[in-house]
């Protein structure tokens, strides 16, 4: 079982949803998929002090 | 009105109502006997209303001001994520069909019957907007009017076919990552994606907050600019929703290419384009005079950013019916969703910081360019059922990647248009991106675009 594999169960216990042994293939690709998305996202350097988008005004 | 009507713009339904030459109730009979004839075809539409749209038809022809409404007697549909009073809003679903029916109409339905407009019905769309397919595993493929073995494109599938079909002349949906654009640029017609912020979302069923927009499908600009006016203006229930009066732009559409800066988007938005997109470009471009090329910064991290933020809201909102519900989702849909549900949140949060540094440096282009213009798909519309394609040479999952250039514009909520190119065997959009706030540049374009008969929406044969 890839580290991957460990992760989808252990998110899946953790979040409580179910996951069959059907669904793990397509779950597994994408977040195989978004997780390369996300790391080319975060490996972009930007100031400790650029702002999210969105802003909460009280 | 020449024909049968179904090719009859808004504007010249509404001016022959106004006028007294033809009334509501004809032209809303004769559309609802085309959708009983087409829609079987088309699986455009999920429900037709058709005792209030007649209802509605009588009380236009009724109106004492009926010469003064805008959308005098004009049919429209609106995607099934829309609160239409008395129906459920299934967004696609199979899940929400058990709710309760809507109570009241969203507010961009009373606002275009308040110009005078006639829902006729709400339409197919993919699960819960997470698409760009036209496909539905509950209610079966919306089909493209131009060959019925292919995609509408998503998820506003229904509102492309219907428009494109000559079922209505008007339609609405919503576009988080393209699915206003893609249906557009599948079907060969126009789309407005507004502002982020421009339209309430008010009493609609959302997918991701921090990326929905609605707006309108046309087969000319002038429409979209008259369904627009209609629907703008502040509204209280929808926390997004700019604190702007109405900007009308139906009467600013005349003013041509004059004092227009345009430039042609490039790297990014040519890589994985398949010839025709190329071609609609290149045709675009030649009509604009836009020679300069510019290079919309990081537009693939973009891409992946918006990605991110889609999966993980998305994930968010559905949490709970993945908990209770996950038989009854589409498979796809569902997986999807679970998956977008396990991404951690330091992830997500990077991408919203990324997204305002990106709207910056984009903005900065809007400085020395009125408009930029780009591809909307790369390829037209695909078989209904194909699962990859190719780009740049290299297999890809399709259902992913038809938005890989409406993704990185919608990120950060710039109004475009979608024009369609009518080349041939299928036609092809094209986007008119503007800066926030200037949807009557990009309007404008379209409508210049469609006098130099370089857009227009082809007629199925």
């Amino acid at each position: 079982m890839s580290s991957l594999d460990q992760f989808i169960a252990s998110a899946a216990a953790a979040l409580g949803l179910p996951l069959e042994e059907a669904w793990k293939p397509a779950v597994k690709a994408n977040l195989d998929v978004t997780l390369r998305h996300a790391a080319t996202v975060a490996e972009f350097n930007l100031p400790d002090d650029a702002e999210p988008a969105p802003v909460f005004k009280a | 009105m020449a024909g049968d009507g179904a090719w009859a713009s808004a504007a010249e339904i509404a001016k022959a109502v106004a006028s007294g030459r033809t009334s509501a109730a004809t032209v809303v009979d004769a559309t609802l006997a085309r959708i009983d004839a087409r829609n079987p075809a088309l699986n455009a539409f999920t429900a037709v209303t058709a005792e209030r749209a007649r209802e509605r038809a009588c009380a236009v022809d009724a109106a004492p001001d009926k010469a003064k409404l805008p959308l005098a007697g004009v049919p429209f549909a609106v995607k099934n994520l829309f609160d239409i009073a008395g129906l459920a809003t299934a967004a696609g679903s199979k899940i929400n069909r058990a709710h309760p029916p809507a109570s009241r109409d969203a507010p961009l339905i009373e606002r275009l019957e308040a110009a005078g407009a006639v829902l006729v019905g709400a339409l197919n769309m993919g699960e819960y907007a997470y698409d760009f397919t036209g496909e539905n595993v509950h209610d079966g493929p919306s089909r493209n009017p131009h060959d019925l073995s292919r995609m509408t494109g998503g998820s506003s599938g229904g509102s492309g076919g219907a428009v494109a079909g000559g079922l209505v002349p008007l339609a609405l949906g919503s576009d988080t990552n393209g699915s206003i654009r893609v249906p557009s640029s599948f079907c060969g017609i126009f789309g407005l994606k507004p502002t982020y912020g421009r339209l309430t979302r008010a009493r609609t069923f959302p997918f991701v907050t921090s990326l929905d927009h609605l707006g309108p499908f046309a087969r000319n600009a002038r429409d979209l600019a008259l369904g627009y006016d209609a629907m703008q203006g502040p509204d209280p229930d929808d926390p997004v929703c700019a604190q702007k009066a109405a900007e009308p732009v139906a009467g600013l559409l005349g003013r041509g290419l004059d004092g227009l800066r345009i430039a042609v988007a490039g790297g990014y938005f040519r890589q994985g384009a398949f010839p025709e997109a190329l071609e609609a470009v290149r045709r675009v471009a030649k009509a604009l005079d836009a020679r300069d090329e510019v290079e919309i910064p990081e537009a693939a991290r973009a891409r992946a950013a918006a990605y991110v933020v889609t999966a993980t809201e998305g994930a968010a909102l559905h949490l709970e019916r993945l908990r209770k519900h996950a038989h009854d989702f589409d498979p796809a849909v569902r997986d999807r969703l679970i998956a977008g549900a396990m991404v951690p949140a330091a992830l997500v949060a990077k991408a919203q910081v990324f997204r305002r540094w990106y709207r910056a440096r984009v903005l900065d282009l809007f400085a020395r360019y009125d408009a930029i213009i780009a591809p909307a798909t790369p390829c037209t519309a695909p078989r209904i059922g194909q699962q990859t394609f190719l780009l740049d040479g290299v297999e890809m999952p399709l259902r992913p990647n038809v938005g890989i250039y409406t993704q990185p514009i919608s990120f950060i909520g710039l109004p475009v248009a979608a024009v369609p190119v009518p080349l041939e065997p299928l036609p092809i959009g094209v986007q008119i991106v503007a800066a926030p706030w200037r949807e009557d540049i990009v309007l404008r374009v379209a409508h210049t675009l469609e006098q130099m008969n370089v857009a227009a929406a082809p007629r199925p044969l």
